[in-house]
């Protein structure tokens, strides 16, 4: 953390921010400066240097070509990778999560590399695009409760043996294999297919990310009324669809 | 000769009665106006039909994200100095409610068609139309709208080669990039506020440069075409360079833009700006959108917004603080069901408003308003939130069911 405070990077907002993605980057600059940190937000255009003195890095969703044209960006630029070496946090949603895997199905049909942040690989789904509300259970290691999350892809994510699963869904599908997982994380990369934006549906997703940035082990309380009143009218919608 | 006067052919003129016939069942059954169901069997009877019905028509289509339905009853009023004109002012914008609007032409002489933005190549290909005005494109309905710039794209390559005069925004790179496969276009200087679908290049991928009004590709040579049509405050400026005021009724920025596209489209009919814009002024509310609405001693203006880039419209021609605000937000079927584009309205706009929100979604409406950074009140309903409001105006904000919702309530 620099003198400025927290330096939260917006990673091509020009490309991956299709789903709201914004919201993700203002939950968690919001939730910082209610603990009264500094908090300097970077949005970093796809025509520009990736920053590597960044604390927390939020990477979006986005449509297929926009995909593509940032995995090659970022594989050109590697200030990700390096943010990453340095001990960054990465939190990836989407589109931008399979980009942080090994590789990904493009929009050309093709098999495209990704950074390798995160042992996991993606590939496309042959049934119908995942869409719906989502409820799963956090990795137990995090300590976190349930996530809730909105869920609107077509990919398939298969982890590697050093990624493990972000959470076990209970109702919807996740990484799309079958086997219940959805996202992965890895030490300090997060990857995730849950919309909401899902640092909306779960702040305390947001203060892990913080803490981790400032390596503490709690934060002030902040008033989470409204979070909380949205994610168990979301818990009790993905119990009981209409 | 362009009336229409000859006559249907015999398998059409049956699919015709056919469609009034299920439409008319439709109506008695209670569900709805009948005119798409009644569409749908005619299609299926003649799938050449909108083709037989359009041949004897001057017929011009409006499709974009936002506007379209209010576009197309500003051009139809300004096309009526002209003759009569056919229409499908309901916003039944699909090929079978298409074709129930045209099968009661009548003696039109020109049709009206709003096209949702999917369709517009295929119903561009039946009705061969004689202009298709394109005022944008951005982000709408995200779980199952197709990708903004597959769109364009798919317009692209409809359009490519129509005879058709394309009437297009110049200022919206997407839009522009599929006009300018054509070979005709009167390029419209319309504004698009909403930026964020149009970063990148829609011809080469690299990022835009977007100084003040003009935008171009860093990389490539797609750039900004220039206007021979353009608004300019409250005048539209036509190619010779005249000033023509804008009277309108309806209120805001977007639709001075939807007045100066539909001055350029008569002006492919024949019909003269000054004229064109005199009769727009006879538009108030369109389908209950703009609507002043008296309820319980409140004068509530009933505002649609579907989309990040309607909302965005929609909070510059608001009353300013301290007039109330009801935000309405559903997620049913017809509004799409991932509310994650909430992030991308910057509600941070209606900083100093009473706010109050209701809906089916208003605890993510809340959460959003929270991390804005605005003060707001989470309503049980409508009533409720204008029971909070002092008399006077209250601007109302909604998205599609929602705003279906409120019409209801509000008795409009
Ligand atoms: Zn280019």
């Amino acid at each position: 953390m620099s003198e400025s405070g927290l330096r939260v990077v917006w990673v091509y907002p020009d490309l991956l921010s299709t789903y709201g993605d914004q919201g993700n980057v203002l939950v968690v600059e919001r939730r910082a400066r209610q603990r009264r940190l500094g908090v300097q937000r970077v949005d970093v255009r796809s025509d520009q240097p990736i920053p590597t003195s960044g604390d927390i890095y939020l990477v979006g969703g986005g449509e297929d070509r926009p995909q593509r044209l940032a995995a090659e960006r970022l594989r050109r630029d590697s200030g990700l990778s390096r943010a990453v070496d340095n001990g960054a946090i990465v939190f990836s949603v989407c589109a931008g999560y399979q980009i942080l895997g090994h590789e990904f199905i493009n929009d050309l049909g093709q098999r495209e590399p990704g950074l390798g942040l995160l042992d996991v690989t993606s590939t496309r789904g042959e049934g119908e695009r995942c869409v719906g509300d989502v409820l799963a259970d956090m990795d137990e290691r995090l300590g976190l409760p349930q996530l809730t999350g909105f869920e609107n892809h077509q990919g398939v994510t298969h982890l590697g043996p050093t990624a493990r699963p972000l959470a076990r869904v209970r109702l919807g599908r996740g990484n799309g294999t079958g086997d219940g997982t959805e996202g992965a994380w890895n030490d300090t990369v997060f990857g995730t297919y849950m919309h909401g934006p899902v640092l909306a549906r779960n702040p305390q997703i947001a203060d892990l990310l913080l803490k981790l940035a400032l390596d503490v082990n709690a934060l002030p309380p902040v008033d989470d009324r409204w979070y909380e009143a949205l994610r168990a009218e979301r818990i009790a919608a993905a119990t009981q669809p209409a | 000769m362009a009336g229409n006067t000859e006559p249907l052919p015999p398998r059409a003129k049956l699919a015709v009665t056919a469609g009034k016939a299920a439409a008319a069942v439709s109506r008695a059954a209670g569900r709805g106006s009948g005119s798409v169901i009644g569409g749908k069997v005619a299609l299926r009877l003649d799938p050449d039909l909108l083709a037989k019905l359009a041949q004897n028509l001057d017929v011009v289509l409006v499709s974009a994200t936002n506007g379209k339905t209010t576009t197309t009853r500003l051009i139809a009023e300004a096309l009526r100095a002209a003759g009569p004109v056919v229409s499908n002012a309901l916003g039944a914008n699909m090929p079978a409610g298409i074709t129930a609007a045209l099968a009661g032409s009548g003696e039109a002489r020109y049709g009206v068609i709003e096209v949702d933005e999917k369709y517009l190549a295929a119903v561009a290909r039946d009705v061969t139309p004689k202009a298709i005005a394109l005022l944008n494109l951005s982000r709408d309905q995200l779980d199952r709208a197709a990708e903004t710039r597959m769109l364009a794209e798919r317009w692209r390559e409809g359009l490519s080669g129509s005879k058709a005069v394309i009437v297009a925004n110049a200022d919206d790179p997407l839009v522009v990039w599929a006009a300018s496969s054509s070979p005709n276009v009167v390029w419209v200087a319309a504004g698009q506020e909403w930026k964020d679908d149009a970063w990148s290049c829609p011809a080469c991928g690299g990022v835009m440069q977007r100084p003040g009004d003009d935008w171009f590709c860093g990389e490539c040579g797609f750039r900004r075409p220039t206007p021979s049509w353009a608004l300019s405050g409250d005048h539209v400026l036509d190619p010779h360079g005249s000033a023509w005021p804008i009277h309108l009724q309806l209120p805001g920025r977007a639709n001075k833009a939807n007045a100066t596209t539909s001055a350029a489209v008569a002006a492919a009919f024949g019909v003269p700006p000054q004229t064109a814009l005199e009769r727009m002024y006879s538009v108030t509310a369109v389908a209950g959108r703009y609507d002043v609405v008296s309820f319980q001693g409140r004068e509530i203006r009933l505002l649609l917004a579907k989309n990040p880039a309607g909302w965005l419209e929609t909070f510059s021609l608001i009353d300013g603080p301290p007039a109330p605000v009801i935000l309405s937000v559903n997620a049913r079927g017809a509004d799409g069901t991932d509310t994650s584009w909430l992030w991308d309205v910057d509600y941070s706009r209606l900083a100093g408003h009473p706010i109050c929100v209701i809906g089916d979604r208003k605890l993510d409406l809340a959460v959003r308003l929270e991390v804005a950074g605005v003060d707001f009140q989470v309503c049980e309903n409508a009533a409720e939130a204008i029971r909070q409001c002092p008399p006077g105006r209250i601007e109302a904000i909604a998205n599609y069911t929602a705003f279906q919702d409120l019409r209801r309530i509000v008795g409009n």
